[in-house]
């Protein structure tokens, strides 16, 4: 058999930008899972509520940057409401009534954007259509922009956790929730904040993906379902090992499809989801505790 | 003979608390009280509730009955992280250093308030560094990565940032070499003359005559006995009673 490198390389391009969009809805998951022990069951809702505010933001304003923005802050405000109102009052209770709540949520929202907007697919226009040729193909520079603009988010939240006054009281948080309060840390705001920045984050890609594939009630069930195992073979609430888990997946996927056809590739996922469980249940990318 | 009362005026008082681990009762209403810038001891065999006794005046473990005063103030059922901020700092038995957090970045979470301007930090981590220089050569270092002493001296330290007006100190010398002991008795002697009231609960029973003014032994759940600490000698019958030593 010979290797149609072309064919490669044009992969590995695909795999990278589908990574770094699923290393940006899994990253507020796992923040979220690892700081406030939520598995969020909304989280795709979030996505798709994100790429809906876009949609109306394009719509009104005609601006992609715009929309981006705002469907970043407003799902994120929502974010922080639902966490309120909903999994605030569960702190302490046993972590299955979070995994009801969320999956309540989500069952809400996608009935919402149903009802409010209708099961036709709405379109993003992408803010810019140019191509470049990759081999033989057309290759729209906008993919590109999606990966290099969700590295940059994720670049940015890393410096954020890593040098902000508020990223240190995320990560003592994340270590020690107890000590982090008897050192002044309000606890269960941080845990607000956390859940509205996981939220902005999916919000984020929604808009950024919305160019790629239409926009409507269930888009965010295949990358939600996506983001979970990334969380998994990443490590749950590693977020460097999340992005690495990202990319990796998404690699597999499009040089799987090189032989069979993209629907079948998703097999490699799950393949992959069960051999770490198998094998490294804490994470690919984790050292193994001893 | 009355029990000795706190020479000053009383920063912390605690009175008739009881409180619940699920459905066991741990504390059956303990009283006590710290004067502003006084070292209490508080002595008891394990499982008498010093260390819940701890953990209810800073909030972290809810008190079903009694109160709690802070500075003449009922702060019982207030959050953890807002006492800190008025002056309650914890020091908790197992230290529970941030381990992934560098040295800094554990005085940062005591530091990062509001209302400390940047002069005020430069002293307080300088103070903190003068007192524990090991910290100061450590700083960039994850606090998981330093010796059970060094961690000691960082929750210590770690606690000061907040500049607090009582440090909830338990077990400190728990597992430490006697080198580090000492250290940790001089530290505790500084904050004295700083002005830093202590509440210290400990098995050293030496040391904490030492280092307090005064002492409660607690039994069952409950305070039983105060003495004034220099009255006291380690041979003591009170001792023996409730210490069993």
């Amino acid at each position: 058999m010979t290797i149609p490198w072309d064919l490669f390389a044009i992969q590995t391009v695909n795999g990278i930008v589908t990574g770094m969009i699923l290393a940006l809805v899994a990253s507020g998951l796992t923040l979220i899972f690892g700081i406030l022990n939520v598995v969020n069951f909304a989280h795709g809702e979030l996505f798709m509520l994100g790429a809906y505010v876009g949609v109306l933001v394009l719509a009104t304003t005609g601006s992609f940057w715009l929309a981006l923005v705002a469907a970043t802050i407003i799902v994120a405000l929502l974010g922080a409401a639902l966490q309120i109102v909903t999994l605030r009052p569960l702190v302490g209770r046993d972590p299955m009534t979070t995994i009801l709540a969320t999956f309540g949520i989500s069952l809400v929202l996608q009935n919402y954007a149903l009802w409010q907007f209708g099961p036709v697919a709405r379109k993003i226009q992408e803010p810019i259509t140019g191509h470049f040729t990759l081999f033989y193909l057309d290759y729209p520079w906008y993919r590109l922009m999606i990966a290099l603009l969700s590295a940059a988010i994720i670049g940015g939240f890393w410096l954020f956790l890593k040098y902000g006054k508020y990223g240190i009281w995320i990560r003592a948080t994340t270590q020690d929730r107890v000590m982090a309060e008897a050192m002044g840390i309000p606890v269960p705001w941080v845990h607000t904040a956390v859940f509205a920045i996981g939220a902005g984050m999916a919000a984020a890609s929604g808009v950024l993906f919305g160019p790629l594939v239409g926009v409507d009630h269930a888009m965010g069930l295949p990358w939600v379902l996506k983001a979970f195992i990334v969380v998994v073979v990443g490590g749950m609430g590693n977020l460097g090992g999340s992005i690495a888990a990202a990319i990796f997946i998404s690699l597999l996927e499009a040089y799987a499809s090189i032989w069979v056809s993209p629907s079948q590739a998703v097999i490699v996922s799950f393949v992959v989801l069960i051999l770490t469980l198998l094998f490294r249940p804490t994470g690919l990318f984790v050292p193994t505790p001893k | 003979m009355s029990p000795p009362k706190p020479s000053v005026e009383p920063l912390v008082q605690v009175e008739d608390l009881h409180a619940y681990y699920g459905k066991s009762h741990i504390l059956h209403g303990v009283s006590l009280s710290v004067g502003r810038g006084e070292v209490v001891g508080l002595l008891g065999r394990n499982g008498v509730g010093k260390s819940t006794t701890l953990k209810s005046i800073i909030g972290l473990v809810a008190a079903r009955q009694g109160r709690v005063l802070f500075d003449g103030r009922a702060v019982t059922g207030v959050p953890a992280h807002k006492l800190a901020r008025i002056g309650i700092a914890y020091v908790p038995e197992d230290r529970r250093i941030f381990h992934l957090l560098t040295v800094i970045e554990n005085l940062r979470t005591g530091l990062d308030r509001d209302g400390v301007s940047e002069s005020r930090r430069r002293q307080l981590l300088d103070k903190a560094y003068a007192y524990f220089p090991v910290l100061a050569e450590r700083r960039n270092q994850p606090g998981g990565t330093l010796s059970g002493g060094e961690q000691q001296m960082l929750a210590i330290a770690r606690a000061m940032m907040l500049e607090p007006k009582i440090i909830l100190l338990d077990e400190p010398t728990e597992g430490l070499m006697p080198r580090m002991v000492s250290q940790i008795r001089q530290i505790i002697d500084v904050l004295h003359r700083d002005g830093v009231a202590i509440l210290l609960v400990e098995q050293n029973v030496p040391l904490t005559l030492e280092a307090s003014q005064r002492v409660y032994f607690m039994e069952k759940g409950e305070v039983r006995h105060q003495a004034v600490a220099s009255e006291l000698d380690v041979n003591d019958p009170v001792i023996h009673q409730f210490l069993g030593i």
